[in-house]
């Protein structure tokens, strides 16, 4: 064991004490220095995940004491405030599930169509003018959205469906989908506007047209960064809050059907944060088994994505 | 104006060779020998360059060039680095159209209907469809080896399997890498090696059948090996289509070119037979880049 190192240790030249080496000393500590600090700039948001999944799975871990995580994943019904409490995720999941997928609808297509606009077919001074607008759809804090959605969005809706409450998971989903739109269609443009030039000079030199090339070629080119896009997307939907929260209702409901009003996990979340439920009661510390899923929801998205992105990643 | 050059016998040329220019033939002799030269003088011209300038921006790349490409040949245009080889190839196909600011001049003719390619009248989609292109670096598309050369088909509407798996596999074989890849068609065109990808994007261009295919330096990026399979091919291909070729490399256009055209700054300089050019250039300067005493 010994051997090897010691062997090596005497074959190096023989230390030169001088002044080159007390700067080197010097150079070597500032290094170690800024690497450090550095270091610790990174430990920043490692800790706090920890620290966040810590929180989380210690509460739960009482919660599911007091309630047996078969009944919590499959009782459907969530009533935490009833004098005959049942913690059945599923509705909230439901609820959920359904905004995301109309937010989804609304932003997919509309995010990539405008991502294959940007990328392809806009003249530069025509971008210019559009990105920033879309930047500001971005920055527009959601519980604007929410009130969008409540006060255009569903009187509108309930012009074309009569009988629809004023809360509804379809406003809620077409709003939070245009609040995504911005996300959506930048990640989509990044990828697309990488596929390099040749490549389109292919298809063009084939005879192709521009839209044959943007969606022959160019998307095909940019799948794994289109995909990123969607899985960002959706965990945003899913994880979106204040405009369920303020147009979806604040009821949970075992449906998928998006005419009717419903909670969703995140909503359910801030209408108990902010409610004065005493701490350490099982009723609060159902926000931390519901986070939990939450989190383990989009845990699992960005895995997908990261699985996809490997598997569809393009060498030019 | 220069092609008068062209019609003068081949043996007064070599007498009158240089030592270093004759050096550099060795390539084009060997096909001589096979007889290849021979049938040069009878190919009739399957498009005309005609006055024509170009200019990017106020930039004026090509100036006032007159050159013809015979029909079922291959010319070569050679000339040192940024005298506008690449800018002449890519007006034949318009893929100048691509970018703001460009600006043509003058005519390039294609015989037999004698459309002008570069009048605003013509679709430039039109002419793609005319004239298939290979460039430097292989470019297949993110699509299987089959769909890479199903592609030119499939944007022309053509949807039936049968047709297309035909098509395909003629291609492939005209481009020598049938036997390479036909156990797995179905396989991303970018698993190929360069010079393979670099004959898939040749098959991509003969399976619509162009009148016109341009390589714009096409064994740049490839090695030896690959390199002489592609200028093999180009050798084939001189037989089914007409060839203009962009190189850099003296051997290889004494190697596979019937025609070859001198450019510089812009300007064509001499344009004659490969086997006038390379063993008795008309001008100084030709035979200085020839023998690369310059460029
Ligand atoms: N997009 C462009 N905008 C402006 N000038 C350009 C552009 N492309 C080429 N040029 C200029 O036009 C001239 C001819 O360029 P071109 O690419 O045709 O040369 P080339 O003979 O193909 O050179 P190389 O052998 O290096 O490929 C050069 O002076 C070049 O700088
Ligand atoms: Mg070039």
């Amino acid at each position: 064991m010994n051997t090897p190192s010691s062997a090596s240790a005497a074959s190096l030249p023989p230390l030169v004490v001088s002044d080159r080496l007390a700067k080197k000393a010097l150079r070597h500590f500032k290094e170690r220095f800024i690497e450090m600090l550095l270091f610790g700039a990174a430990s920043v948001s490692v800790l706090t995940t920890v620290g966040i999944i810590w929180v989380l799975v210690s509460e739960s871990y009482h919660f599911f004491e007091t309630v047996p995580l078969w009944s919590f994943l499959t009782d459907t019904m969530w009533t935490p405030l009833f004098a005959d409490p049942h913690y059945g995720i599923l509705p909230l999941l439901a609820g959920t599930l359904t905004t995301s997928l109309v937010a989804l609808i609304v932003a997919i297509p509309l995010g990539t169509t405008i991502a294959i606009y940007l990328s392809e077919f806009a003249r530069p001074a025509v971008r210019e003018i559009v990105k920033p607008f879309l930047e500001l759809l971005g920055g527009i804090p959601t519980i604007v959205y929410g009130y969008f959605a409540l006060t255009v969005v569903i009187p509108m809706l309930q012009l074309l469906i009569p009988g629809l409450s004023g809360f509804n998971m379809l406003g809620a989903g077409i709003v939070m989908g245009i609040a995504i739109i911005p996300y959506v269609s930048s990640l989509a443009e990044d990828a697309m506007r990488a596929v390099p030039m040749n490549m389109r000079e292919g298809s063009y030199a084939m005879g192709g047209t521009k839209l044959q090339t943007a969606l022959r070629v160019v998307m095909p080119a940019a799948l794994s960064g289109i995909l990123s896009a969607y899985i960002l997307g959706i965990s945003r939907a899913v994880g979106e809050t204040m405009i369920v929260a303020v147009a979806a209702g604040m009821q949970p409901n075992f449906t998928l059907n998006p005419l009717e009003s419903a909670q969703t996990i995140s909503a359910y979340i801030v209408q108990v944060a902010l409610g004065d439920l005493p701490h350490g009661s099982i009723g609060y510390q159902s926000i931390f088994a519901a986070g939990l899923s939450l989190m383990l929801m989009t845990l699992s998205l960005n895995l997908v994505g990261h699985v996809l992105r490997r598997r569809y990643r393009e060498a030019y | 104006m220069v092609s008068s050059t062209t019609m003068r016998m081949s043996d007064q040329r070599e007498d009158q060779a240089t030592p270093q220019a004759l050096s550099n033939t060795a390539g084009f002799r060997s096909l001589r020998s096979h007889g290849v030269v021979a049938r040069v003088e009878t190919a009739p011209v399957k498009a005309a360059v005609e006055d024509f300038s170009f200019y990017y921006g106020d930039f004026k790349a090509l100036k006032s060039i007159s050159l013809p490409v015979h029909e079922k040949r291959v010319t070569a245009l050679i000339g040192p680095s940024g005298c506008g080889k690449s800018t002449l190839l890519r007006a034949f196909n318009r893929m100048h159209d691509l970018y703001p600011g460009n600006r043509y001049e003058g005519a390039i003719r294609l015989h037999p209907d004698n459309t002008n390619l570069l009048s605003p009248g013509v679709d430039p989609i039109e002419v793609r469809m005319r004239i298939g292109m290979v460039f430097q670096k292989p470019n297949p598309f993110p699509k299987s080896i089959y769909e890479n050369v199903a592609y030119g088909l499939r944007i022309r509407g053509e949807g039936n399997r049968s047709v297309l798996d035909d098509r395909v596999k003629e291609a492939l074989q005209g481009a020598a890498l049938w036997s390479e890849v036909e156990h797995r068609l179905h396989d991303p065109a970018t698993a190929l090696s360069g010079g393979q990808q670099q004959r898939l994007c040749i098959a991509r261009c003969l399976a619509t059948n162009p009148e016109v295919l341009l390589f714009d330096e096409p064994t740049s990026a490839l090695d030896p090996i690959a390199t002489a399979s592609i200028e093999d091919l180009i050798h084939e291909l001189r037989d089914k289509v007409t060839i203009l070729i962009v190189t850099h490399n003296m051997q290889q256009a004494a190697r596979v070119s019937d025609y070859t055209a001198y450019m510089y700054l812009g300007e064509l300089m001499e344009f004659g037979e490969t086997s006038q050019i390379f063993v008795n250039p008309t001008r100084k300067e030709t035979e200085d880049y020839i023998t690369g005493r310059f460029g």
